[in-house]
């Protein structure tokens, strides 16, 4: 543990709530309506694709988004029925996240969706162990992904079998570790400004 | 080869004999390739290129003149923003989306604070005036940044007027941006739940003048370039890229517009209000270099069209709010211009230091804790001067974003260079990538 500003310890929690941990919250299913054109979108998948039930583990709407969270060995097939039958032709890029508190599904693969055609927006969400970090890729299906996934392969460590080519993007080639993970310091020094240290900001006294 | 020239060496590999041209004797060199009945020749452009737009790095693979493939490099201006980001308040984040993509900074900002308004759940108690004066300002910056796409453009093309009309514009809407935020880029202007602060006496007038100006201006590049046949024959038929690649590569912007499709998220998914807006979406059906660039050049004209229509909404909303009513969001104090710069008001001084102990404690809370966002995620997209910008934000509940990644235009659309440039001439792929208008910074963000 690092001692940090003012001599702060732990967490450095000094809101006044000490011990108050939080973590990001894993939302139960949504039920239906779900409102919106989501309910159209879910009928539609549910449709064109038997396997819905079984590929998709939750449906989440919250904050006027749908998020249908699929299992990883079934994302590919799920992505051609969504390009082909649904129309979302676009696929804007993916975002990996990363929650270690989530045991057995700490790494998330976030892919917004946009379809041009009717106008609408959904978003995938797969997540895996960290351990087995391994999702297929999409690029097959939106070949606009190729440099979205090498990113998050960059960032987070995720494997994504079958891309063309998964190098790394941002950082050079030689680089270890995978910078955008939790367990990833954000490193920095300490500055010296008349006569006062500031540590680096991964040091500092912080609040949850 | 008896001796080793370091200079001129070349090595056999699997692959066959390997030259690289680092100085030395050329006659020599020219000879020895001249043995070989290969005509490949890989070339590497940049990062550190004039023509390149910024510090991206093309490998060129090349038969005579003819490209034969195109890798792009890229990551040479990586700065970690977004794990910068998780250590920060949500509030401070304005200051890191604001150095993204450098050209458009007012988009990242409002994009990033759509994402968190809709976390907080606040996206409709954002006050009319600052939904507004977000709008003009980020149709000033379309200005400018369309001024530099068009004057690098044309300047790595061997067209230098253009660019001296081009970055003239350009500056009567960066005084602009400095009377109102105080900075020419990088403003951190745009916050959650409205603007940093209200438009200074005499920004309206300014700006009304400065579209009158604009519009006079924008006369000398148009009749400059179009029309121009050396210009033609350099843009014309180039970078070719229709509707089924765009697709397919998730490209948007100018680029998409230029096959046709009318795909503007400010008309189709309007945001802060545009659908209140008499604007055109231009588009062109050439799908090439040309084509971009007229989109660019017309949409110039719309723009000074919506910032004149937020002009007159900003006469009629004087003295309104520009920060949502909630106080345990909007930032506590207005800012001031002071005699040393941009700083508390002295009457929110006079007041937290002199008057109310409990205003010093919760200016004191929200300006080192911050906020609290609930738990959750949110995708905010915005049509930027290159395409969809959006923003994905992911909140644990804290006080700091948990996870912020920017889905940049220009890091998507680089991807379409090797589909606009292979089998073309290696001087056209100049052309192409100007076209894209990449902006190293988002692209590496």
């Amino acid at each position: 543990m690092t001692s940090g500003m003012f001599g702060a310890q732990g967490t450095g929690d000094t809101s006044g709530y000490g011990g108050l941990v939080r973590q990001a919250s894993n939302f139960g299913s949504s039920e239906r309506p779900y409102g919106s054109y989501f309910d159209e979108v879910a009928d539609d998948l549910e449709r064109a694709y038997p396997d819905f039930s079984d590929a998709i583990e939750r449906v989440v709407v919250d904050r006027g988004e749908l998020t249908l969270h699929v299992k990883r060995e079934k994302l590919v097939e799920v992505a051609m029925i969504l390009r082909d039958k649904l129309k979302f032709e676009m696929c804007m890029g993916v975002s990996g996240v990363h929650y270690p508190d989530q045991t057995g599904r700490e790494m998330h693969a976030v892919y917004p969706l946009l379809s041009m055609s009717k106008n609408q927006r959904i978003r995938l969400e797969v997540s895996v162990p960290d351990a087995d970090a391994h999702i297929p890729s999409v690029v097959e299906v939106w070949a606009g992904n190729n440099w979205h996934e090498r990113e998050t392969y960059d960032m987070f460590g995720i494997i994504f079998d079958g891309h063309p080519g998964l190098t790394r993007i941002l950082m050079p080639d030689d680089w270890e570790g995978h910078p955008q993970r939790k367990d990833y310091s954000l490193g920095g020094i300490a500055v010296e400004y008349k006569g006062a240290t500031t540590p680096p900001p991964s040091e500092r006294r912080s609040y949850k | 080869m008896t001796t080793f020239d370091p200079y001129a060496p070349s090595r056999d590999t699997t692959e066959g004999k390997v030259f690289s041209v680092t100085g030395g004797d050329w006659d020599a060199l020219v000879q020895e390739i001249g043995a070989t009945k290969e005509e490949r020749v890989v070339v590497n452009m940049g990062p550190q290129h004039p023509s390149t737009h910024g510090v991206l790095r093309l490998v060129l693979e090349l038969e005579g003149e003819t490209i034969t493939e195109v890798r792009c490099g890229i990551g040479y201006l990586h700065t970690g923003i977004e794990k910068n980001m998780e250590y920060r308040s949500w509030t401070q984040g304005t200051t890191f989306v604001t150095r993204m993509d450098y050209l458009s900074p007012l988009h990242n900002e409002t994009a990033y604070c759509l994402a968190v308004e809709k976390l907080l759940g606040i996206t409709n108690d954002v006050p009319e005036r600052a939904t507004v004066i977000r709008v003009m300002m980020m149709e000033l910056n379309r200005i400018s940044s369309h001024m530099v796409a068009l004057g690098t453009g044309a300047l790595e093309l061997g067209a230098m007027g253009p660019m001296f009309f081009a970055f003239r514009d350009r500056e009567t809407v960066l005084e602009i941006f400095e009377m109102i935020t105080g900075l020419r880029m990088n403003m951190a202007y745009i916050r959650p739940g409205g603007v940093a602060q209200d438009l200074p006496e005499g920004a309206l007038t300014k700006i009304r003048d400065g579209v009158k100006l604009m519009r006079k201006n924008f006369k000398d590049n148009a009749t400059l370039l179009i029309g121009n046949s050396i210009w033609m024959k350099r843009t014309q038929g180039i970078g070719y890229l229709d509707l089924a690649g765009c697709t397919t590569l998730g490209i948007t912007g100018p680029v998409l517009r230029a096959t046709g499709m009318p795909w503007d998220l400010r008309k189709l998914q309007p945001y802060c209000g545009y659908e209140n807006y008499n604007f055109d979406v231009v588009t062109a059906d050439t799908c090439d270099v040309y084509g971009r660039f007229l989109i660019r050049m017309n949409e110039l004209e719309q723009s000074l069209r919506i910032i004149e229509q937020c002009v007159d909404k900003l006469e009629k909303l004087e003295g309104a709010p520009v920060m949502v009513a909630d106080k345990k969001i909007a930032w506590p104090a207005q800012l001031a211009l002071g005699g040393d710069g941009l700083g508390n008001s002295l009457d929110h001084i006079r007041q937290i230091m002199g008057t109310s102990m409990e205003s010093l404690i919760h200016h004191f809370k929200l300006v080192t804790e911050g906020f609290h966002v609930p738990a959750g995620q949110a995708y905010a997209a915005i049509e930027s001067p290159r395409g969809e910008l959006g923003a994905s934000v992911v909140s644990d509940g804290g006080t700091k974003p948990y996870r912020v990644h920017f889905r940049d235009p220009s890091f998507n659309n680089l991807q379409g260079t090797p589909a606009m440039s292979e089998g073309g001439m290696v001087a056209d792929i100049v052309g192409a990538v100007a076209s894209i208008d990449p902006v190293m910074g988002g692209v590496d963000r």
